[in-house]
């Protein structure tokens, strides 16, 4: 019964015997509980939020003022030394981030067959996720927009002020 | 004047039924024998009539062609549910769908619904589909004596759950599910709609039970909203839509 071992484990490891006719199927483990309520209410907020944060975003740094070519270190130095742009690009960090992990986390349960695949899968993905969003945190808040010796034909208007 | 004759002899005679001939395709599977464990494609030429449904065709094989040929039906009349199939890869019963819907200019695959043990031929184990259907405890749950009359509900309590009320348990919606299809471990929409048939019953006081139940990580939550459920119920029942009900009670209840 190669074939038809779908959802019963204990069938596949005995290739070539017939199992009992009826022998009891069982779902794996009860998994109650209202993490997947939360992580799906969690989905469609996040997204409503993250329209409103990546669209704000978009429209400040590609279309206000100069536009596109005013992008440089000294326009990014300028918007971190503002707590608004500071919190606001947390948020937007934090909640993609966390976003965009869930979404692929679904993504994984749904199509790994395998318990290991998944597990695996699932590893790597937290492990990503927790890089980028130590690495984004603290390079926003620890950022410097004034190196010391730096060209000042490059650095924001307040730093020579 | 020939080619008057021979259109002549083109019509069908009168009192005679016109039919076609169609190429059915099945999946097959034997457990023993030559071929044990293999599955493949085994082909059958028929002569069909328009009333013909599919199942007609399946019965026209194993009466006259390959009587070895294992399905499942009990009325042949949609009502029993024995009879779902993957027919040109929609699930359908095979006693609802007439072969001249079907394309039969083309050969007619017929396979057995996926994601459940395959037994022999079209004929899948179900019980992974029942056991998900027994654990939403399918039944009237209530509390206090029981009254001496029936239990009363108005026309409009009634309709909440009408639609749910129509399912025959056929298993066409949970092996049309690509959730389910992965693993097995998903509930399932038919659970799901069993549930929604007493979740939302004014008799019934069960309700808080089953959504707990549901509330799990395989339950409703790993609904993707394909639709395909819907599109395969052969009662018509809006699954999809039953589902996001449950899902709807289950978070007014937790906020």
């Amino acid at each position: 019964m190669t074939s038809a071992t779908h959802g019963t484990p204990a069938v596949a490891e005995q290739v070539g015997t017939l199992d009992a006719p009826r022998s009891p199927y069982m779902r794996k483990k009860t998994t109650r509980g209202n993490y997947e309520l939360y992580s799906w209410v969690f989905m469609r907020a996040s997204g409503v939020v993250l329209v409103v944060l990546v669209f704000g975003h978009l429209f400040v740094n590609l279309m206000v003022g100069e536009g596109v070519k005013a992008i440089d270190f000294a326009f990014v130095g300028g918007k971190w030394s503002s707590p608004f742009w500071q919190i606001w690009d947390l948020l937007m960090l934090w909640l993609a981030m966390i976003h965009g992990t869930n979404g692929l986390r679904t993504i994984i349960n749904d199509y790994a067959e395998r318990d290991v695949t998944r597990g695996v899968l699932k590893g790597l993905l937290y492990l990503a996720f927790t890089i980028v969003v130590v690495l984004g945190t603290l390079v926003i808040f620890t950022f410097e927009p004034c190196p010391v010796g730096a060209d000042p034909e490059l650095l924001a208007s307040f730093c020579t002020a | 004047m020939t080619a008057v004759m021979e259109k002549a002899d083109a019509q069908p005679k009168t009192g005679e039924i016109p039919s076609f001939d169609v190429t059915i395709k099945v999946r097959r599977f034997n457990p023993e024998g030559d071929a044990a464990g293999e599955s493949y494609w085994d082909e059958f030429h028929i002569t069909a009539y328009g009333t013909d449904r599919v199942l007609d065709a399946l019965h026209k094989i194993k009466w006259e062609h390959d009587g070895s040929l294992t399905f499942r039906r009990s009325c042949a009349h949609g009502v029993c549910g024995s009879d779902a199939m993957r027919i040109n890869g929609r699930n359908r019963l095979a006693c609802k769908t007439l072969l001249k819907d079907v394309n039969p200019g083309k050969p007619i695959l017929v396979e057995p619904i996926k994601g459940l043990p395959v037994v022999k031929d079209l004929v899948v184990d179900m019980e992974p589909f029942f056991a998900s259907y027994r654990e939403i405890m399918p039944f009237l749950i209530t509390t206090g004596n029981e009254p001496t009359k029936e239990r009363i509900q108005s026309a409009e309590q009634r309709e909440r759950f009408d639609d749910t009320t129509k399912c025959i348990l056929c298993a066409a919606c949970t092996s049309s599910c690509p959730v389910f299809w992965t693993d097995g471990q998903y509930f399932g929409p038919a659970a799901i709609v069993n549930a929604h048939r007493f979740i939302f019953d004014s008799r019934d006081e069960g309700a808080q039970q089953r959504l707990e139940i549901l509330n799990d990580k395989e339950g409703v939550w790993r609904c993707r909203t394909t639709f395909n459920c819907t599109e395969a119920c052969p009662r018509g029942i809006e699954v999809t839509k039953a589902i996001q009900e449950v899902k709807r009670a289950m978070i007014t209840r937790a906020f």
